[in-house]
C-alpha cells in the first residue's frame, strides 16, 4: 500500500505538489485564524511551513533543494521552480489599477523608490559586514530585504548560490512578519490614518502580504491604498534588483 | 476562451524575458536584466490597450487571474525547495538585515506622513467593511 502511494507520488510530481501545497495553505489559514487571530497572515505561515519542510528535506537528503530532493516531492521543484514562479509573478501585474495608481501621485512613487533602495542598502551593508563580500551575494541579500520575492528573482537572474537565496528569502520573510505583527502596534507613531499615509506605508514597508495584513489589522479601509503601491513593489524591485542595484553594488565592491 | 488570457500572459512573459536577455547582453552583464519586471510592464500595457478596444472579456482575464492567484502557493513551493540548512548556518544575517530594513523604513514612513499636505480622508466605515 505504502509502496503504491510512493510510486504514484513519484509518477505524478506536479499534481502531487498542487495537492500538497494546497493542504499546507489550508492548514496555514487555519493556524492564522485560530492561533494568531488573523494577525499573522496565512500566506506568511504557509511560507514558514515551506521553509521548515525545506529544512527537514535538507536534513534528510543532505541535498541543496530542500524538500524537492526527496523523489516523492520532486514536483515541488517544478511548481516552485523558476518558470512557474516568474510566470505567476508577471500575472499579478494584471491586478494593478492604473487610474488609481495615478491618483497615488508623486509621494507614492517617492516612497516606492525609497522602499526599494533603502532596504537594499541596509540589507547589502549588513550582508557585507557579516562576511558576504561578493557583489552577487550582497545584491541577493539586499534584494531579499526589499521583499522575499525580489530576493530570489534577483538572485536567480544574477546566479546566486542556493544558500544565499535561502538567506535572502529568510530576510524577506522575517521582514514581512515584523511588518505584519508590529504595524498595528506602531500605527500611531507611523502616522497611519489616511489614504495618503497608507500609500506611503505601502511603498516603504514593501511586501504585499506584510502591507495588506499589517493594514488590515490597523484599519480595514486603509488596505486598498497600501496594497496598490505595494503591488508595484515587486515589479520595481525585480526591475531594479538585477540591473541598476546589482551594477551599483558591483561598481562599489568590484 | 480562457486560454487566450494565459497565452497573452505567456507572450508577455517570453517577450519580457527576451528583452531582459537582450538588455543584459547590451550592457554586458551576461545575465537577464529585469526580464520579469519588463514582462510585467508589457502585461499592464497590453491590458490597457485591449481594455480600450473592448477586446478583453472576463474569460480572458480569468486566464491571467488564475496564475496571479497561484502566486502565493507557487512561492510556498519555492520556499520548500530552498537550501534552508545552509541558510541557517548564515545565522543572524537574515534577522539583522530584516530588522535594519524595517527600522530605517519605519523612520522614513513616520517622517513622510508628517511632512507635506495631506488632503486625503477615509470614508465613514460601513458595517459591511468593518466585518470583512
Amino acid at each position: 500500500m505504502l509502496e503504491m502511494l510512493d510510486k504514484m507520488l513519484n509518477k505524478n510530481g506536479l499534481v502531487a505538489a498542487f495537492a500538497m501545497v494546497g493542504l499546507v495553505m489550508w492548514a496555514s489559514v487555519l493556524l492564522s485564524r485560530k492561533l494568531t487571530f488573523g494577525r499573522v497572515h496565512g500566506s506568511a505561515i504557509a511560507i514558514l511551513i515551506g521553509l521548515l519542510l525545506a529544512y527537514w528535506g535538507g536534513v534528510q537528503t543532505g541535498g541543496q533543494h530542500g524538500l524537492a530532493d526527496l523523489t516523492q516531492f520532486a514536483g515541488i521543484g517544478l511548481m516552485g521552480g523558476a518558470m512557474l514562479r516568474d510566470f505567476a509573478i508577471v500575472a499579478t501585474a494584471f491586478e494593478v489599477q492604473v487610474d488609481e495608481a495615478r491618483k497615488a501621485g508623486l509621494i507614492g512613487a517617492i516612497s516606492l523608490l525609497l522602499g526599494t533602495v533603502l532596504p537594499f542598502i541596509v540589507g547589502a551593508s549588513i550582508a557585507h559586514a557579516m562576511g558576504y563580500r561578493d557583489a552577487v551575494s550582497m545584491t541577493t541579500i539586499g534584494a531579499g530585504a526589499v521583499t522575499y520575492i525580489v530576493g530570489p528573482v534577483t538572485g536567480a537572474a544574477i546566479g546566486a548560490s542556493s544558500d544565499v537565496m535561502a538567506l535572502s528569502i529568510a530576510t524577506g520573510l522575517v521582514k514581512a512578519i515584523i511588518v505584519m505583527v508590529f504595524t498595528p502596534v506602531a500605527a500611531r507613531a507611523l502616522g497611519l490614518s489616511t489614504p495618503r499615509s497608507a500609500m506611503i506605508f505601502g511603498g516603504l514597508a514593501g511586501t504585499v502580504s506584510g502591507v495588506s495584513a499589517g493594514l488590515a489589522a490597523t484599519d480595514r479601509r486603509l488596505v486598498p491604498y497600501g496594497a496598490l503601491i505595494a503591488t508595484f513593489h515587486t515589479g520595481l524591485g525585480c526591475l531594479l534588483g538585477p540591473s541598476v542595484l546589482f551594477l551599483a553594488t558591483k561598481a562599489l565592491v568590484g | 476562451m480562457i486560454v487566450y488570457g494565459t497565452t497573452l500572459l505567456a507572450l508577455c512573459y517570453l517577450a519580457g524575458l527576451l528583452l531582459g536577455e537582450g538588455l543584459g547582453r547590451l550592457i554586458g552583464v551576461g545575465t537577464n536584466v529585469g526580464g520579469v519586471g519588463i514582462a510585467m510592464l508589457l502585461l499592464i500595457a497590453a491590458r490597457i490597450y485591449l481594455h480600450r478596444r473592448g477586446a478583453l472579456p472576463r474569460e480572458t482575464e480569468a486566464g491571467v487571474g488564475y496564475w496571479g492567484a497561484m502566486y502565493i502557493p507557487v512561492v510556498v513551493a519555492m520556499a520548500a525547495q530552498q537550501d534552508v540548512v545552509a541558510a541557517l548556518r548564515g545565522g543572524p544575517v537574515a534577522l539583522m538585515a530584516a530588522l535594519g530594513a524595517v527600522l530605517v523604513c519605519g523612520g522614513c514612513i513616520a517622517l513622510l506622513t508628517r511632512t507635506g499636505r495631506d488632503d486625503t480622508s477615509l470614508p465613514e466605515s460601513t458595517t459591511e467593511q468593518a466585518l470583512s
